[in-house]
């Protein structure tokens, strides 16, 4: 059953942001990573945490569910902080001990990249959230497009990456069965020193790995009988529509992008 | 040895947005040296039932009795290993679980994590190989290289290998063919009659539950909606419809037979052997003579 | 009746250094219309003996005629368009990511036209009722909608045959049932002709024709109720007892004269009703 928690599972709707173009999304995702670098004053924060929040509004997705993506990095991003605290030089010191000093630099640094961050997370997980697995490939395949020339095989990337997606449920189902089993016969996963964990994971990786390749064969047999020889001549089933409100999205990442350029200092 | 549940309930990922909850309120009773079957759809809760059999879940609200070790969500993790021991499970499609290089380590694999050594692991597998229909010359073999019905056996012994008082199954003959199912069965029959071992058969087969067990128990939706002799149970032909259930071959045809000849069977006869004899009974040359 | 598909002495062997062949001198046919069932107990190459028929297994010697064609390297795809297949492992052959993308991808293999394909996914989907469903992913899927979903992608392509090689025995009886019922429906519909292989005694009984394998050899064939009438040795033939038979043994085991010809559920009711009023 799908009840491992996936980061960023992708959660059925009908909103706004569900219904923008795979492509939309994605671009928008990179470009905001992108254009993040940019902001490095109180007010441009102000800006990128409004354009956010705004988004995550539209997505009509409960915030509990953004959250839960910044909490399994919540202690590499604090670390992350805590350096830019302790190492940023700065004017201002507010608090010195030995060689320790904390200056409002470096403190207002630290508040950035902690702000950073979670910015990213949350936008990253709009994307996740809100775009099928499946549309997402697409997206990817159509980006990737123009490497066709160079005699990159796009189709059959797009392909593996979908039948892959398509396959994760499955084979955590799996393993999910094969750690029952191996548990009912005695082992511990994830209990005793590192030497006797790397031990019990043989008997789950092995019987997953044969699993893995019983099935890829029978795939390949079932797509064979189904006709399948290659990307050559083959018609598509999913289309992409790019749609007004597609446009508008990329126009306001475009403003972003120009408020935050005027806005450095 | 018996197992208990009281009120038990399992949600899954308790707490987070993906909550679910897959079984609740279940109380039931699997007594020393019985026969159980559970039955019920895919999705009814079945396989969640199962794994808080041998504690490999804890319940999130009720109580579960293993014998004399009670479980509840709060219990210690240390010592759950030692029921893995007493209650066996051997999963649909065990063949999914053989790693090993043989087939003797494979199934020596469960009594070395519960302190066997090596040597007497494999003393235990060459003793079981017979039990499970196949002879001393596969202990050198890759399971790999085996036969489906082959893998299949080899797993089995490496659940009986660690000497459970209660062995669970869950369909366990699912995909093999008739031959071999008839043989599989046979064979937990057998371990039930001349071992003495408890047994716990999932199954969707109610041709089996009629045969087999004298215990029954079916789930629906997460929880308990009887729990009885397979006998009574199967009174309820029109319940377990509705359930869409069905009921045993010999059931079903005792009941036209009711509605033809105004017959009735009593008690309600559970295999075909019980059936015949009961219509031999009512036909005008009784005792069977030739006709 | 014309024939659809002729196999003439086909021998295969796995394995150069194997002592048996999978196949060995196997020769059959099927007409235009007919459902032939297979079966054979486990590894007497029922399975073997269907990829042969779409060239997914080459023989080593032998001939297969499918549709008028012989199968060499310049038809095999022209017989594969021929020939749907449903495997066993309802997981193992969902290409797509939602039910409506595998249904289209052997269309998307032909290169039908997108228009079309869409028609022809959605027609598919409404015959084997799944059309509901259609944008649902496969972990969300019962196993018996699964298999359904396997055939709405054949039937989507338009072929003249289809075969199931054990498409029921990984499900539960509800599945299967609701697999069996679609074959039937879908066959009636679009002039099918159908091979199963199987074990189930209720999709062997929807069979015009009963062919049983052992050991790589085709060693019977006849209707389902000269088939059936071998009673217990039907278990060594790799097909669950029907339920008379079942009853019969028990009753002659308990002394009484039964009849030695197949009986079905009524036949058996209508002969236990002729020797209850003889008296």
């Amino acid at each position: 059953m799908m009840d491992k928690l996936i980061f960023g599972r992708y959660i059925p709707g009908d909103s706004l942001i569900h219904r923008l173009d795979p492509r939309t999304k994605l671009l928008g995702a990179i470009w905001f990573i992108i254009i993040i670098f940019l902001a490095n004053n109180w007010v441009s924060y102000v800006v990128l945490i409004a354009f956010v929040l705004t988004a995550v509004k539209l997505s009509e997705i409960n915030p509990k569910f953004f959250i839960n993506g910044v909490k399994p990095l919540i202690w590499l991003i604090l670390f992350t902080v805590v350096l830019q605290i302790l190492f940023t030089s700065g004017q201002t010191i507010w608090f010195r001990f030995g060689p320790v000093v904390i200056s409002q630099e470096g403190v207002l640094n630290g508040v950035f990249i902690f702000f950073r961050f979670v910015l990213i997370i949350f936008m990253s997980t709009i994307l996740t959230l809100t775009t099928m697995p499946l549309s997402l490939t697409d997206a990817i395949e159509f980006l990737l497009r123009p490497f066709a020339a160079v005699k990159v095989p796009v189709h059959e990337i797009a392909l593996m990456l979908s039948i892959a997606l398509r396959f994760v449920p499955t084979l955590m189902d799996e393993t999910e069965k094969i750690m029952n089993a191996q548990r009912a016969r005695g082992i511990d996963f994830g209990e005793g020193n590192i030497y006797e964990q790397m031990k019990s994971i043989v008997p789950l990786l092995i019987p997953l790995f044969v699993s893995s390749f019983n099935r890829a064969e029978e795939l390949a047999t079932a797509m064979e009988a189904r006709g399948y020889k290659g990307g050559e001549g083959r018609t598509k089933f999913r289309k992409l529509a790019w749609e007004g409100r597609d446009t508008t999205v990329m126009i306001a990442f475009a403003v972003l992008s120009v408020v935050l350029f005027v806005l450095r200092t | 040895m018996d197992i208990r549940f009281q009120d038990v309930g399992y949600t899954y990922q308790k707490g987070t947005p993906f909550e679910s909850k897959a079984i609740y309120d279940i109380d039931l009773s699997i007594k020393d040296g019985s026969f159980t079957a559970i039955v019920g759809h895919t999705g009814s809760g079945k396989s969640t039932v199962l794994q808080h059999l041998n504690a490999l879940k804890k319940p999130t609200e009720g109580t579960v009795t293993i014998g004399d070790r009670v479980i509840t969500n709060l219990s210690d993790n240390k010592g759950l290993k030692s029921l893995r021991k007493k209650v066996g499970i051997v999963f649909q499609f065990p063949e999914a679980q053989l790693f090993e290089e043989t087939v003797g380590k494979d199934i020596a694999f469960g009594p070395k994590n519960f302190g066997m050594t090596e040597e007497e692991g494999l003393e235990k597998a060459r003793e079981l190989l017979p039990l499970v229909g196949l002879d001393e010359s596969f202990m050198e073999r890759s399971p790999f290289d085996l036969s489906g019905g082959q893998m299949r056996r080899v797993a089995i012994a490496g659940v009986l290998a660690l000497e459970p008082e209660v062995l669970v199954l869950d369909e366990p003959t699912a995909g093999l063919d008739p031959q071999g199912r008839k043989e599989v069965m046979n064979m937990f029959h057998s371990l039930y009659k001349n071992k003495g071992l408890t047994i716990v058969l999932v199954t969707h087969q109610m041709d089996d539950v009629a045969e087999y067990a004298d215990h029954m128990i079916v789930l629906e939706k997460g929880t308990v909606m009887k729990e009885g002799h397979p006998r009574e149970i199967f009174k309820e032909a029109g319940w377990l419809a509705s359930m869409q259930l069905g009921v045993p071959s010999t059931v079903k045809f005792a009941h036209e037979l009711e509605e033809k000849f105004e017959w009735t069977f009593d008690p309600l006869p559970l295999t075909t052997d019980e059936l015949a004899a009961q219509i031999i009974e009512k036909l005008p040359t009784k005792g069977g003579a030739s006709v | 009746m014309t024939e659809i598909i002729r196999l003439d002495n086909i021998t295969y062997k796995y394995d150069d250094e194997d002592q048996r062949p999978a196949l060995q001198d196997v020769s059959f046919s099927v007409n235009r219309g007919e459902w032939v069932a297979i079966i054979g107990p486990n590894g007497s190459g029922k399975s073997t003996l269907a990829k042969t028929i779409n060239g997914l297994i080459e023989p080593d010697s032998g001939e297969v005629e499918v549709g008028g064609l012989m199968l060499n390297e310049k038809n095999v795809w022209s017989i594969r368009e021929m020939v749907g297949m449903v495997f066993q492992n309802p997981d193992n052959q969902f290409v797509g990511s939602t039910v409506q993308d595998d249904v289209a991808f052997g269309l998307e293999n032909l290169g039908i036209p997108r228009d079309e394909m869409i028609e022809r996914v959605r027609n598919a989907l409404e015959k084997v009722n799944m059309l509901e469903f259609a944008e649902r992913e496969p972990a969300r899927l019962s196993g018996g909608q699964k298999q359904r979903v396997a055939i709405a992608g054949i039937v989507a392509l338009r072929p003249a045959i289809m075969i199931l090689d054990e498409a029921t025995s990984m499900l539960d009886p509800q599945g299967r049932e609701e697999v069996l019922r679609t074959v039937k429906e879908v066959k009636e519909e679009e002039n099918l002709s159908v091979l199963s292989i199987t074990h189930d005694i209720d999709e062997a009984a929807a069979a015009t024709r009963i062919l049983v394998m052992r050991d790589g050899q085709m060693i019977q064939e006849g209707s389902p109720e000269t088939i059936f009438s071998y009673g217990e040795e039907l278990v060594e033939m790799g097909l669950d007892l029907p339920f008379p038979e079942r009853l019969k043994a028990s009753l002659k085991k308990q002394g009484l004269d039964v009849p030695h010809d197949y009986l079905t559920e009524e036949g058996m009711v209508d002969w236990l009703w002729t020797s209850v009023s003889k008296m």
